[in-house]
């Protein structure tokens, strides 16, 4: 069974007085362990793609399955339930919390699902032993390199040992070497079994994955394997 | 378990949020902290003039039935009118009511006059000397720090002695004995037999510290030959004070001859009245205090709502961060929440900080403390105005859209 079933998805938004169709009739599978790139010029769709797959947004018409369970008609409370138990997000400007350490911020998700204090702290340093960053655990933000800001986002992405790896231009605020690392990183986690889904504009980046779907006027216009690299 | 890691999220934001605005949170608390140390002060003064009333009413005493021809509280110039027509309330009358009543622990008559007393070279003038029988130290509950009160064969024969107040000791002896000396009441001699402990000041009235106690019918011969009399009855513990009055009245009427239909011509009186009155007297100006208290919270709390908005917008994007990662509506919602009753709650110590010393001051005048109740009042207080005042601004936060909110700068 799919990971992720995605059946005539339609994303509508009405703008002073305007519909805009960002997303028409889409469809769309996406199994366990899949590596997928998301590409698409802006306006394209792909944002509002990225936003319902990571059950931060609702379709206007169609249905969408996540893990065999219809989250297409869930409130507001539910979705945010689903998020945290199922997506990891990584975001092109980090979006971690400015005025808490590395370590809070990866310990977020898991506040939120409820584990108690010790267990968190316990899970909380695994995740941010595992992207390498456990001299840097006290630090701000601030007090980061970007490089180092985005492991703290994938340490917090991963924490709840979500489904999917959901990760919007990761590489967009980073400079080519280090940007490279994440992708290195991110590839490792593919090697490992996470279900990875990255939105990008950019060829180089896209190509990291091993299935690269185009969105062009609301429209899947392309969904095809990578091949592997020599 | 989920709530209450939620909850000290909530308290960790809502003490960096404040940490990172100090001087936004300062001046904000600024209206609760008013508002708060206005609540403060007005309960502690309520307090205060509750307690130095309840003091000075104690002498009185609770069980104690005060039949006279007037009533302590006159509401009117009519009433005041009628009261004065009364007739007398003659010794003789006193005399048989107390052969009538049964339900009483004790029973005294008195009346009191204005005396100068002299003791040597010294001299006091409008002193009250007060004119009674034996029973009364029974009925006012008197102590005495010398000596002895007087006795049974005293007031029934009329010996010119007397029992002194402590004050009246300490200006006419300077810490002497006082006992077995003479004092001169208008010009003649009384032997001083006890002096009575001190019971300190009543609200206006004039305390047993500053009288002179003599027997009854030397009060007759010496100073009033026709008492206006108060009879005091101390009722018996078996027997409700309704009762206890509603007997006493009709055996007053039928010694005073009432005829059936007509209205008293006397008055009973007892604490509980002037308490009543008090109790009146004090709910108003506790609901004056508090509309006005009311006022100002009002207006700090206003003050609050608005700075909770301004903190919102400013976190947007948090907001957003947080329920990408599952923070449900009810976190966002608690979260500020915590954080206005935070910043209103820190207004309420500060405000307390500021009514401590207040109180102390006023303490010269009556007897006020920061009771735990007005503490505990005042930080409940400002924590509502908090919840009450930051909830518009919480919800707006907590009905946020996700993808709009991580939109934002």
């Amino acid at each position: 069974m799919a990971l992720i079933r995605l059946q005539n998805i339609s994303r509508r938004y009405q703008m002073g007085g305007e519909t805009i169709h960002a997303l028409r009739e889409i469809s769309l599978e996406i199994e366990r362990g899949e590596y997928v790139a998301i590409m698409g010029p802006s306006g394209s769709g792909k944002s509002t793609l990225m936003n319902l797959i990571g059950c931060l947004d609702t379709p206007t018409t169609g249905r969408y399955e996540l893990n065999g369970t219809d989250v297409s008609g869930m409130d507001d409370n539910r979705l945010a339930e689903v998020r945290n138990r199922e997506i990891g997000f990584v975001f092109q400007t980090f979006n971690l919390l400015p005025r808490s350490s590395a370590l809070h911020n990866v310990e977020l998700p898991l506040i939120y699902a409820g584990l108690r204090a010790e267990e968190r702290r316990q899970v909380a340093l695994q995740a941010i032993r595992d992207v390498g960053l456990e001299d840097r655990m006290h630090h701000r933000p601030n007090e980061l390199s970007g490089g180092q800001r985005q492991r703290v986002a994938v340490a917090r992405a991963l924490v709840n040992k979500p489904s999917i790896l959901l990760a919007d231009e990761p590489t967009g605020n980073l400079d080519s070497r280090t940007g490279e690392e994440i992708m290195a990183l991110f590839a490792q986690l593919s090697n490992r079994g996470n279900t990875i889904i990255l939105v990008t504009h950019e060829e180089e980046v896209a190509l990291n994955a091993r299935r690269i779907l185009r969105i062009r006027d609301g429209l899947i216009a392309s969904d095809d394997p990578v091949a592997p690299r020599p | 378990m989920k709530l209450l890691g939620e909850f000290t999220e909530g308290l960790r934001i809502a003490w960096t949020a404040i940490r990172a605005n100090k001087l936004r949170s300062a001046l904000t608390t600024l209206g609760i902290i008013i508002g708060i140390v206005t609540v403060t002060l007005m309960g502690t003064a309520i307090e205060g003039l509750n307690a130095a009333f309840m003091n000075s009413v104690s002498s009185i005493g609770a069980d104690v039935l005060y039949v006279q021809r007037r009533d302590w509280l006159i509401r009117s110039h009519q009433e005041w009118i009628e009261m004065r027509k009364r007739r007398e309330f003659t010794l003789d009358q006193a005399k048989e009511i107390m052969d009538r009543v049964d339900f009483a622990q004790a029973m005294a008559p008195g009346d009191s006059h204005r005396a100068s007393v002299k003791y040597g070279e010294r001299s006091a003038d409008g002193v009250r000397v007060f004119g009674t029988t034996w029973e009364f130290a029974r009925v006012a509950s008197l102590e005495l720090m010398e000596g002895r009160f007087l006795s049974a064969a005293e007031t029934d024969g009329g010996r010119p002695v007397c029992v002194i107040g402590s004050e009246v000791a300490t200006n006419l002896f300077e810490g002497n004995p006082a006992v077995g000396h003479r004092l001169r009441l208008n010009g003649r001699g009384y032997e001083v037999v006890g002096v009575l402990e001190k019971r300190g000041s009543a609200l206006g009235g004039e305390s047993i510290d500053s009288q002179v106690v003599i027997p009854m019918r030397n009060f007759t011969l010496d100073f009033d030959p026709t008492p206006d009399i108060t009879l005091q009855v101390k009722v018996s513990e078996m027997m409700s004070l309704d009762d206890a009055r509603e007997e006493l009245r009709n055996i007053v009427r039928r010694v005073r001859r009432v005829p059936p239909g007509d209205p008293d011509d006397f008055s009973i009186n007892q604490q509980d009245q002037l308490v009543n009155m008090f109790r009146q007297v004090a709910g108003t100006i506790g609901g004056v205090g508090l509309f006005i208290t009311g006022l100002s919270l009002f207006v700090g709390g206003i003050g609050i709502m608005n700075i909770m908005f301004v903190s919102v917008a400013e976190r947007t994007k948090e907001i957003g961060i947080r329920k990408a990662i599952g923070a449900k509506r009810r976190t966002i919602l608690i979260q500020f929440l915590i954080e206005a009753a935070a910043i209103c709650l820190l207004g309420g110590l500060m405000a307390l900080a500021i009514s401590w010393p207040v109180t102390l001051a006023m303490r010269q005048f009556i007897p006020a403390t920061l009771s735990p109740l007005v503490v505990s009042l005042a930080l409940a207080v400002s924590a509502l105005t908090g919840i009450v005042a930051g909830f518009l601004p919480a919800w707006r936060a907590a009905r946020m859209d996700p993808v709009d909110a991580l939109r934002s700068e």
